[in-house]
């Protein structure tokens, strides 16, 4: 178990870059405690399995380094490392058994077979799969699989962290809720570091404490899920997590005022608001109401469509040329033609050049 | 939704019937035909019973060319497997070489059988051949057409040279197609070199071996061409061989007979130990 910090890393998978966009990661920092279960989130090509790999050691970076108890392994390799890390596709040993497979890495290891017979069996029974432990690890079905890859690296109890690289991809959705509360409950019992990279919004937000948003091979946004949803702190967060995502309109800070057309809409950061840039009001379809009659602050707009998703129902309307999604519950009455909508004023934020207003000093 | 029954759809199975009629059945029929009769020319016939098929199973010149078969293929499978896995595992997997080493590995399989044959038949004379003259010139005393010694050891290395590409392409085929997550687990989980070939690259390439495998004994078993021209079956009978004994029964005797009953027994040989093999190699696949 370790403490993981990541040192201005970046990697190029070209020999010489020279440019930013040569970089697949561009810049990283971060700060992992101990025993955290971390969540990497980002859209296909962000950079995070290359973070993933930089952090197991089968990537070596271009630049940076890699500390675990703020010993520095960037050098290391997986083994040294003492990583455990599942793959996108479960990967286990065809010939072997269940239990072979679990106790792989001990023998490898010159483990004492009475130690490894009695962990073996240990993490069989924390995985549900006792009952299939001499059996050939071939037969199992895919989450059967997972679960052996998984165990592979649960089996030595110093394992630094313990990665997931879109783990639960070739998972019937049935099985796929079933092993992602598995996996938070064991994270939970167990304590150990884990890295779970995922484009999954669902996934990231229900296994981690903490969510890396990556994009474009950055870091976009660090925080519990509560704040990415709350905080977005550039409108990439606010759109690829939240369904539907965040509503960005464009506006105009006039006088510590924020202006969508001639309508003043009251804003959280507004006073943050540079003077120059691309000024965006972001606010989510969660805190986006009716008006009541006669409010001064509301923004005139017309309902174009109205979808329903269950529990609830996105109204999509038209503010100018903007869309604007907000949420209608089961029983409430859907409007409209021309509607008026109010923004809740502490959810209402500006974004500059696509962060948000005062986080970038 | 109602199962439709309709037999007419069994007119569509007739093209096959047709294809394999005549491109298996018919010309096998034929030799049926002379294996349990006797003919003196103008199309007449006797019935033979199975006299053929006794006196073949019975005779010691038909044992001694299924012994030499036998050992020839065994012998020729055990060098060309090993090896043709080990360059296999050699060869580069990504880079400007795969190719070059590809091309290199394809040239011996592109070449016609009996240019083969008369390539090695004059690399090994003794007096004028480089290879012949240089292995007598390092004192050992080499003549392929006088000592059955010699001329084993130059049908082995050639047919090695010939064919020991293609179980190379086929273990190479298999080795790049193994995902790279394996060998980034089995790093994680701390594999030596060693346990990553014993238990992902050997379980991995399991069924292009038993393709592998398969191909180089039916034709070993069937070997002919090169043969012929390189030693002739001799010298003696030291080479002769199933095949080659089979035409001399049936072109230097002109003993249909025997030859369409040895032929038979050949076939049901290849057929027999073809399916054998491949039965023993699946057996483990659904347990």
């Amino acid at each position: 178990m370790a403490k993981i910090t990541i040192d201005n890393l970046r990697h190029a998978y070209i020999s010489e870059p020279s440019r930013d966009e040569h970089y697949a990661l561009k810049r990283v920092h971060l700060d992992w405690a101990d025993g955290g279960a971390y969540a990497l989130l980002g859209p296909s090509g962000c950079g995070k399995t290359t973070l993933l790999n930089l952090i197991s050691g089968l990537l070596k970076p271009s630049e940076g380094r890699i500390l675990f108890d703020d010993i520095d392994v960037t050098n290391d390799t997986p083994e040294k490392r003492n990583i455990a890390q599942v793959f996108q596709f479960p990967v286990i040993y065809d010939t072997m058994t269940v239990h072979d497979n679990l106790a792989f890495p001990l023998r490898n290891r010159g483990v004492d077979e009475v130690v490894i017979k009695k962990r073996v069996a240990e993490i069989a029974d924390m995985l549900e799969l006792t009952s299939t432990l001499h059996t050939r690890a071939s037969g199992l079905t895919a989450d059967g699989k997972q679960k052996i890859s998984l165990g592979r690296g649960l089996v030595r109890d110093d394992v630094n962290v313990i990665m997931f690289d879109e783990p639960l991809t070739v998972i019937d959705p049935h099985l796929k809720w079933q092993l992602r509360s598995k996996l938070k409950e064991l994270q939970q019992r167990i304590k150990r570091t884990m890295i779970y990279v995922t484009h999954d919004q669902t996934e990231a937000l229900t296994f981690a404490d903490q969510v890396v948003v990556m994009n474009n091979g950055e870091v976009v946004q660090t925080g519990t899920p509560i704040e990415l949803f709350e905080k977005p702190m550039h409108t990439f967060v606010g759109h690829f997590i939240g369904s539907p995502g965040m509503n960005l309109l464009p506006c105009v800070v006039k006088g510590g005022q924020a202006f969508v057309g001639d309508t003043k809409i009251k804003a959280d950061n507004v006073a943050m608001a540079p003077k120059s840039g691309k000024l965006e009001l972001g606010v989510r379809p969660e805190f986006v109401t009716l008006a009541k009659s006669g409010s001064r602050t509301s923004l005139e707009a017309s309902v174009v469509r109205v979808s329903d998703v269950g529990r609830y129902r996105v109204v999509e309307t038209r503010v100018a040329e903007t869309a604007v999604k907000f949420i209608v519950g089961e029983n409430e009455a859907v409007p409209e033609g021309k509607v008026k909508l109010a923004f809740d004023p502490s959810h209402t934020q500006v974004y500059a050049d696509g962060w948000l207003a005062g986080s970038r000093a | 939704m109602t199962k439709v029954q309709n037999n007419r759809a069994w007119f569509f199975v007739l093209p096959v019937f047709a294809l394999v009629a005549f491109n298996a059945l018919i010309p096998l029929m034929t030799v049926v035909n002379y294996s349990i009769q006797e003919t003196f020319g103008n199309n007449e016939f006797f019935w033979a019973g199975s006299r053929w098929f006794e006196d073949i199973l019975r005779s010691e010149r038909f044992h001694a060319a299924l012994l030499r078969q036998i050992v020839f293929t065994g012998i020729v499978l055990l060098i060309q497997v090993p090896l043709g896995l080990g360059i296999a595992l050699c060869m580069p997997k990504k880079g400007p070489w795969v190719s070059v080493c590809l091309v290199l590995m394809s040239l011996p399989l592109l070449i016609p059988w009996n240019v083969v044959g008369s390539m090695w038949n004059i690399m090994a004379l003794p007096d004028i051949g480089l290879l012949g003259k240089a292995i007598n010139s390092l004192g050992i005393n080499y003549n392929y057409t006088r000592q059955p010694f010699s001329a084993w050891f130059t049908l082995i290395l050639m047919d090695v040279w010939h064919w020991t590409s293609l179980v190379v392409l086929l273990c190479y085929a298999g080795l790049v197609s193994i995902p790279d997550a394996y060998y980034q687990a089995a790093k994680i989980d701390g594999a030596r070199p060693w346990a990553v070939f014993r238990y992902i690259q050997l379980p991995k390439l399991k069924h292009v071996l038993t393709i592998a495998i398969l191909l180089r004994f039916m034709d070993s078993f069937m070997i002919y061409t090169e043969v012929v021209v390189l030693t002739g079956g001799g010298p003696g009978n030291a080479t002769t061989f199933l095949s080659i004994d089979l035409v001399k029964y049936a072109l230097g005797q002109f003993d249909l007979g025997h030859a369409a009953a040895m032929s038979i027994i050949y076939f049901l040989i290849i057929l027999f130990l073809s399916w054998l093999f491949y039965t023993l190699m699946m057996k483990n696949e659904n347990t």
